[in-house]
């Protein structure tokens, strides 16, 4: 496989290059477009080169909103996005962890049935049960509050599988040494199983905060009030306005700033991420 | 320090597979007791059993007089050491060592001081805040031995600890086993399934086949009078012969040839011959065992020499300037022979 032919070489940088350019052009018009004032769109045409704007426009978005499509400052829609993402991959990865450990490690009966109840609600994204689900939310009261936003989100197949398959590694031994230890099974969880499983826990916290920020259709459901909107969906609503021109600049100064905390979290956890993902030896 | 005693202790999992039965043993304070057997022979699980992790579905044991029956692994003053070691990876040596003790709420100048008390006795002490995938095999099986040792448990439990080491470290771990064994004076079990291994560490041996006791003795006892086909078989390196003969008197007929027994027996029986029991003599001697060389192994100070006599499979030792021939005459030498019964295998007399 590994051969020497500088064409290959040459066709092979060429795909990656155009594969950046292609994610990466649009996030820069995006962002050249952030900087300009709202007029430099008018003719149809969009600028290629910075503008002068910038400062201004994301100052206005941070600390004003935009009043007539009815959005409140962006400071405050990316706390909201910040609370929603961080209580829904921390409360997953907790909930999750805890179920996961209950299948491998404990003989109760019908274990077989939870772990496969648990495991085909793979099968129902929220999007499948969002009216139920929304019923359920708004009578229990919890429109237009974080605990609506978040609870609904945090029960998770995915991470409990996960988790099961990285506590399966772990040989017997470990938890038959720590008994005769005197660890009891939650001085076990806390001592021995929670840390060896810690770079698994930032991987999924990593793809889990991503998940939780990027929400679009739930939080569209239950926020009414402004000041628990998130930013995911005030950009759509920002492009939504009546009987006048979309301000393209404040869109796109929204849009970049709700792409930058998963990216900012991605950058951050790198290292962690891809160890938890290959990981083997325990 | 303790004594153990198991009272007709048995194991019978969840689907009715009986894994130990009825096994009754009395281990000494301070003694080195091995267990030993092929694999499924239901020595690890009685091993278990003595540890608690396992649970006892039959019978008694009693560690130093109390019987544990119900007590959990860490209430029952023992300490085991795994065959993959079983060290917690995300923890030191030193955190290793010291987290059975602090669980025990134990104050923390105690136990600072046992650790280095272990790490000077296993030669552990320059790598003790390195992390067990730091260490090499060798190392890793001393740090599992020390955390067993800092906990001054009245009951040592080794479950295969030396099959994964290669096999020089083996034979060097082994002989540190022994002698640490020997100063500490606690208690030990021992589960291998390699009977040199069991030869050399015990001060008794307990042969287990199929979930029962075949012999409970010291090595030598167990090597010069197997109590059964199994243990001749099992005990013993190459294996001892075992051919169908003819007993008339004191004397097995095996085709045209004849082994002295020491005890009188009539009719069918099973001859025993150990390959380093045997001698070769002059070609044609009358009643000599005639061996039929397929091939020979040489072990640089024997050379073994496998082939058939009257049609058996059987292998002799002979010395390493030993003539070789495609037919050899043996003889055993007197008092070498055993003589099992033919049916069930047990000895005779």
């Amino acid at each position: 496989m590994v051969e020497k032919r500088p064409f290959l070489n040459f066709l092979a940088h060429a795909v990656l290059v155009l594969g950046v350019l292609i994610v990466a052009f649009p996030i820069y018009v995006a962002f050249i477009a952030s900087t300009h004032g709202p007029t430099d769109f008018l003719s149809g045409l969009i600028p290629l080169t910075p503008g002068d704007n910038m400062v201004n426009t994301y100052g206005k978005m941070m600390t004003d909103g935009m009043a007539s499509a009815g959005m409140p400052p962006l400071s405050l829609q990316m706390f909201n996005s910040l609370i929603m993402a961080l209580t829904i991959a921390i409360g997953k990865i907790a909930i999750s962890i805890i179920s996961a450990y209950a299948i491998v490690y404990f003989r109760f009966p019908f274990r077989g049935l939870a772990f496969w109840l648990i495991f085909i609600t793979l099968m129902l994204p929220v999007e499948v049960r969002i009216l139920p689900t929304y019923h359920v939310v708004a009578s229990l009261g919890m429109l237009d509050t974080y605990a609506g936003l978040t609870i609904p989100l945090i029960a998770s197949a995915t991470a409990t599988f996960l988790f099961r398959q990285v506590f399966l590694t772990i040989p017997d031994e470990l938890m038959e040494a720590a008994r005769i230890d005197g660890a009891g099974p939650l001085k076990f969880f806390w001592d021995i199983l929670l840390p060896m499983s810690r770079n698994n826990i930032a991987a999924l916290f990593v793809i889990l905060f991503i998940y939780g920020w990027n929400q679009y259709l739930w939080p569209l459901l239950v926020t009414t009030d402004p000041s628990h909107y998130t930013i995911v969906m005030g950009i759509k609503r920002m492009a939504d306005v009546v009987d006048s021109q979309p301000q393209w600049n404040y869109i796109m100064a929204t849009a970049i700033l709700a792409m930058l905390p998963p990216v900012l979290v991605v950058i951050l956890m790198q290292k962690l991420f891809v160890k938890g993902l290959i990981e083997t030896e325990k | 320090m303790a004594a153990i005693t198991l009272k007709s202790v048995g194991k019978t999992y969840a689907g009715g597979v009986n894994a130990v039965r009825g096994i009754d043993l009395d281990i000494a304070d301070g003694e080195f007791l091995v267990l030993v057997g092929p694999s499924g022979c239901g020595k690890s699980t009685l091993l278990r059993m003595v540890a608690g992790l396992e649970t006892i579905t039959d019978g008694e044991i009693a560690i130093g007089g109390r019987v544990v029956n119900e007590v959990e692994p860490a209430e029952r003053d023992i300490a085991m050491v795994f065959q993959n070691y079983a060290l917690y990876p995300h923890m030191s040596v030193r955190q290793n060592l010291a987290y059975g003790l602090k669980n025990r709420k134990m104050a923390k100048e105690e136990i600072s001081r046992r650790v280095d008390e272990a790490a000077r006795i296993l030669e552990i002490g320059a790598f003790l805040d390195r992390k067990p995938k730091a260490l090499s095999g060798g190392q890793r099986q001393r740090v599992a031995m020390g955390r067993a040792i800092v906990r001054e448990p009245s009951c040592f439990l080794f479950d295969e600890p030396l099959s994964n080491l290669d096999a020089k470290l083996r034979v060097q771990m082994r002989g540190e086993i022994k002698q640490l064994q020997a100063r500490l004076g606690t208690t030990s079990i021992y589960v291998t399934h390699d009977q040199l291994e069991a030869m050399t560490l015990a001060h008794r041996l307990v042969v287990l086949n199929g979930g029962k006791v075949e012999q409970v003795g010291t090595p030598l006892e167990v090597y010069r009078r197997p109590a059964s086909t199994f243990v001749a078989s099992f005990i013993g390196s190459p294996a001892m012969n075992l051919m169908p003969a003819r007993a008339e008197g004191a004397v097995a007929h095996v085709g045209a040839a004849r082994v002295q027994l020491e005890i009188p027996a009539e009719g069918a029986m099973t001859l025993g011959l150990r390959p380093e029991d045997l001698r070769a003599v002059v070609p044609g001697t009358e009643g000599a065992l005639h061996l039929k060389t397929a091939y020979v192994e040489e072990l640089g100070a024997q050379r073994l020499v496998h082939g058939t006599v009257e049609g058996t499979p059987f292998g002799c030792a002979m010395p390493s300037d030993a003539a070789l021939a495609d037919e050899l005459y043996l003889a055993a030498e007197p008092g070498a022979a055993h003589a099992f019964d033919a049916q069930d295998g047990r000895r005779l007399g």
